[in-house]
């Protein structure tokens, strides 16, 4: 029997950075996720490092803690983050109030800004809005999530704790009123495990609730889904935010060579979790309020839309569950329900997920008596320990005889550990063209970020993502990876499963060009 | 970020159809062909300039991709467009000079009894291919010894005899190295009843200024020229289509100005003739007992704009010519680049397929559009090329 210091349940970003936060500080640790990594509202956010400009009116603390994670993730996950900056701009029916309060409170909380005239604003993003009448410019940046788990993830691995993914919890073991361990079904065997640990961490998101109850506790947690569009290109070089109150579609953000504009916000049942779709109305209502943001999306190809949901905690405070908590929510269930062995962390952000492992890596230090030092705030992740210089990507590109622009791309999305890829011979071949992914690629992902289906691949490569949502290189990659796992008979079925999933964002946004896309999809796989 | 609509690269359904057409792809493992440095590269540049890949220097502006596109990507503008803004130029001196056909045809032809011999000698050939680059093997244009331009103001006055008029847009290959074509141009006008005037002011078109890099001086050639087309009165006709393409369609798609005056007046003149002849305006009469075996090429840009037609069907009025059509192929040439000695031998492998089938048609001569497939295949094959209207003032009565 093997026990552990530690067991976190998903691997969304929470629970991969407090698997990393735990093992830098050497404790055994063991990250258990049901699906693969970023699976959950990780992999289905906007991708908006805040500057905590947003909250700063609203949700003063919230904005202060984004400020400084903020700064932080700028050096420590320097290959996710794209240090983009933000634009809040004020329409004519927005008026200048709030813009005048919002200056105010964006100083209390630390947050630089800078007024810009709407002539000064337009030169910078000829596409915004010509009516705005003011524009605030903040230090927003784009952060890619999957990156951000995965760097998470790989370093935790590098520094001896385990990762098991397509393992879900189905129960809890509980001794004397103390949480001792886990049952474990391995979804590819069907087999059920079991692990021990001294501290079980519930970081499973909005399915925390859940995990919750297998412990016997309750936490009141309302669902909040999101829904976000998907457009080809940039169209923007800054996040595009309103200024004013938080309201539906009021932010573009620029995420990698896309631009991502949501998003909606709607309570809903807990069985929607599991499988969520955009509905055409939110759709439509993004599409209308994101082009008072930028007129010219109303002509710009949509490739796709998702949805995640926010997991909102009821206030602990408040019977009435009606009120929800902001920010980081971290319970010591022995201090709340005299539950030994249990913790869950949930609520807060993607940009503050480093603080909301922190705060939980502490509290797990106290009780097991260890006196180690969080290090997450100056180590750097792996692939942004240093930037990768142009120049030795043109060198390696001549050498290999390859586009410069395939293996830059390689760079943009794992930094410094291409060092770990493999360019030659056949790994120059391209396989995702729209995206840029190399055969190298693709073997460096299966060999170090323990990539087993091509929904993993794409998670962790952008293969597939690009305009043509893999009608082209599926065939391509599904062979390919079928050849990186050892089993090409694996092909087919990788094809298969993955095609279900595309399909599913491409259509409530089946129209335009995107609509000629969909139909030859079809025809080349009869979906 | 982008300028206003240049987002057709959007409309890309990935379906690499253009790729299969791609002449440079065929030869040339270095280019990723159109799609990528097309329509994908794109999407990257607009996010970092640092993606842009220098291989797209390779394209030759050929334009089949955009005739094979079924979604009306703009393919070889989009490309073109990245050329201009990201590239850094390579052998400056020596494109300048290739593009400059104004300045150094003027030159040129000025002195042309001194530089034909001089451009053509064994010695010579070799300093511009070591020093300056341009091969020594290419097939180069001669200068005439009196500009076109020269040659009309002394028939000026025999124009004005004619109540109806065209204008014509000669551009730097007639007046400089073959002012025949425009000398034969006229008498074919006058055959047909029309006087010829030429443009206020005009110059190089710009298409190779575009493909070597020279924005700025392509912009002002096309706003010269322009300012001429919208003043000059009926139809400004022309006798080479890449010329034709570009006063029509570069000018906006890739140099970003309104063209709408030459859009509406520009004209290639076999069109002109073809339309007046359809509708019976016109009757050519011709000499009688001809026989000729000739093939006709269609130059890429042609078969861009869709006007082979009326050169074919023109030529089809000449009793005794007999004429086959070649399978469009690109002959390798591009303008400029098969001028430069690095192309070189990548021009020829394009080219060589198309030479085979002229060979093989065994024709006297072989009729095109364009004046560079003409050097390109005289060079290749060693025949005569000539313009339609060359062999269409030729056998009329
Ligand atoms: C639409 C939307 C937009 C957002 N935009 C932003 C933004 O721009 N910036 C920002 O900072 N934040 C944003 N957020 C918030 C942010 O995405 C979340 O706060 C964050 O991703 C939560 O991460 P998590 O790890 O706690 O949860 P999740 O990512 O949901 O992870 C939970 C994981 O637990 C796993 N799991 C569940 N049950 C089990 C089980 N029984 N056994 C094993 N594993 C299990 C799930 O598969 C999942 O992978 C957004 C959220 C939404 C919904
Ligand atoms: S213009 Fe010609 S050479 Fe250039 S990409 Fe298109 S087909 Fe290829
Ligand atoms: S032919 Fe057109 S749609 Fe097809 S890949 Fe090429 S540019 Fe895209």
């Amino acid at each position: 029997m093997k026990e552990f210091d530690v067991i976190i349940i998903g691997a969304g970003i929470t629970g991969a950075g407090t698997a990393r936060d735990c093992a830098l500080r050497g404790l055994k640790t063991l990250l258990i996720e049901r699906a693969d990594i970023a699976d959950g509202a990780s992999g289905r956010n906007h991708g908006l490092l805040h500057s905590g400009a947003r909250y700063a009116v609203g949700d003063p603390e919230s904005a202060c803690e984004c400020i400084k994670e903020n700064m932080i993730l700028r050096k420590v996950a320097s290959n996710c983050v794209e240090a983009t900056d933000g634009l809040f701009i004020s329409l004519p029916e927005d008026g200048l109030e709030y813009r005048d309060k919002f200056l105010k409170k964006c100083a209390e909380a630390g947050i630089h800004t800078q007024t810009l005239s709407p002539q000064k604003a337009l030169s910078l993003e000829p596409l915004v809005n010509p009516e705005l009448i003011s524009a605030v410019k903040v230090p927003d940046a784009s952060v890619d999530p999957f990156r951000l788990v995965s760097a998470n993830v790989l370093d935790a691995r590098l520094h001896g704790a385990e990762v098991l993914t397509q393992q879900e919890v189905t129960e809890i073991i509980k001794e004397d009123g103390r949480v001792k361990g886990l049952k474990v079904l391995d979804k590819s065997s069907g087999t059920v495990n079991t692990y021990y640990a001294h501290y079980i961490v519930n970081a499973a998101g909005i399915w925390g609730a859940k995990i919750a109850e297998m412990a016997g506790v309750h936490i009141g947690m309302l669902p909040a889904k999101g829904s976000l569009l998907v457009f080809d290109h940039r169209v923007t070089r800054m996040v595009i935010n309103r200024c004013r109150k938080p309201a539906n579609a009021d932010i573009l953000v620029p995420g990698d060579v896309v631009s991502v504009l949501g998003t909606t916000s709607d309570k809903v049942p807990f069985e929607q979790c599991d499988d969520m779709k955009v509905t055409k109305e939110e759709v439509d209502l993004l599409l209308r309020e994101g082009c008072k943001l930028v007129p010219s999306l109303a002509q710009t190809r949509i490739i796709r839309a998702y949805a995640g949901v926010r997991p909102l905690v009821a206030s602990d405070d408040d019977p009435s569950g009606r009120n929800v908590s902001r920010g980081i929510v971290l319970l010591d269930h022995l201090k709340r329900d005299g539950v030994d062995g249990f913790i869950s962390i949930t609520g807060g952000k993607l940009t503050s997920y480093r603080l909301m492992a922190e705060m939980t890596a502490d509290l797990l230090c106290s009780k097991l008596a260890i006196k180690a030092k969080c290090h997450t705030a100056d180590t750097p992740l792996p692939g942004s320990e240093k930037s990768v210089k142009f120049s030795s990507v043109v060198r390696k590109a001549r050498e290999m005889k390859m586009d410069t622009s395939v293996i830059e791309a390689a760079v943009s999305r794992h930094g410094s550990q291409v060092e770990a890829m493999d360019f030659s011979g056949k790994g120059s071949e391209l396989v995702c063209e729209c995206e840029k992914v190399c055969r190298a690629e693709i073997a460096y992902a299966v060999k170090v970020l323990g990539v087993k289906t091509l929904d993993d691949l794409r998670r962790r490569t952008r293969v597939g993502m690009g305009p043509c949502q893999s009608s082209y290189c599926v065939e391509k990659a599904a062979k390919a990876l079928a050849e990186e796992l050892g089993d090409t008979s694996l092909s087919e079925e990788l094809k298969k499963d993955y095609l279900q999933h595309r399909w599913k964002g491409i259509v409530p946004v089946c129209r335009a060009e995107q609509l000629a896309q969909a139909e030859y999809l079809r025809n080349k796989y009869g979906k | 970020m982008q300028e206003n609509n240049l987002t057709d690269f959007q409309q890309c359904l990935k379906c690499n159809i253009c790729t299969e057409v791609c002449p440079m792809m065929e030869v040339n493992p270095d280019y990723p062909g159109p799609k990528q440095a097309g329509p994908d590269g794109e999407r990257y540049r607009l996010k970092d300039p640092a993606f842009f890949d220098k291989s797209i220097k390779y394209c030759l502006n050929c334009k089949r991709c955009e005739v094979a596109c079924p979604s009306g990507v703009k393919v070889g503008d989009i490309i073109t467009r990245a050329k201009l803004r990201y590239a850094h130029p390579e052998h400056q001196l020596r494109n300048f000079a290739l593009s400059s056909t104004d300045l150094v045809g003027g030159l040129a032809s000025t002195f042309a009894p001194v530089a034909n011999p001089v451009l053509g000698l064994p010695l010579t050939r070799q300093v511009m291919d070591s020093v300056v680059g341009v091969s020594s093997k290419a097939n180069m244009p001669s200068y005439a010894e009196k500009r076109f331009e020269k040659w009309f103001s002394s028939i000026e006055e025999t124009q004005s005899r004619y109540e109806k008029k065209v204008n014509y847009f000669h551009g730097c290959y007639v007046n400089y190295n073959y002012p025949e074509l425009g000398q034969d141009f006229v008498k074919l006008m006058n055959a047909c009843g029309y006087g010829v005037r030429l443009l206020d002011k005009q110059k190089c078109c710009g298409v190779a200024m575009i493909a070597n890099g020279f924005v700025q001086q392509a912009k002002k050639a096309a706003r010269t020229n322009l300012a001429s087309i919208e003043k000059a009165e009926g139809p400004v006709l022309t006798t080479s289509s890449s010329c034709t393409l570009t006063l029509r369609e570069e000018y906006e798609g890739i140099l970003g100005q309104d063209c709408s005056a030459a859009k509406e007046k520009v004209c290639l003149a076999v069109k002109w003739l073809y339309d007046r002849i359809d509708r019976g305006e016109i009757r050519l009469a011709f000499k009688k007992g001809l026989k000729i075996k000739a093939v006709y090429h269609t130059p890429c840009h042609m078969q861009r704009m869709g006007t082979q037609f009326y050169t074919i069907e023109l030529l089809k009025l000449i009793p005794g010519l007999e004429l086959s059509v070649l399978e469009q192929k690109c002959c390798g040439i591009a303008g400029t680049f098969g001028f430069k000695k690095e192309n070189y031998e990548l021009s020829q492998k394009i080219g060589a397929s198309l030479f085979e089938d002229i060979r093989a048609s065994k024709a006297q001569m072989v009729i095109t559009d364009c004046e560079t497939c003409k050097w390109q295949i005289e060079g290749g094959t060693g025949m005569k090329v000539y313009n339609p209207i060359t062999l269409l003032a030729s056998v009329i009565e």
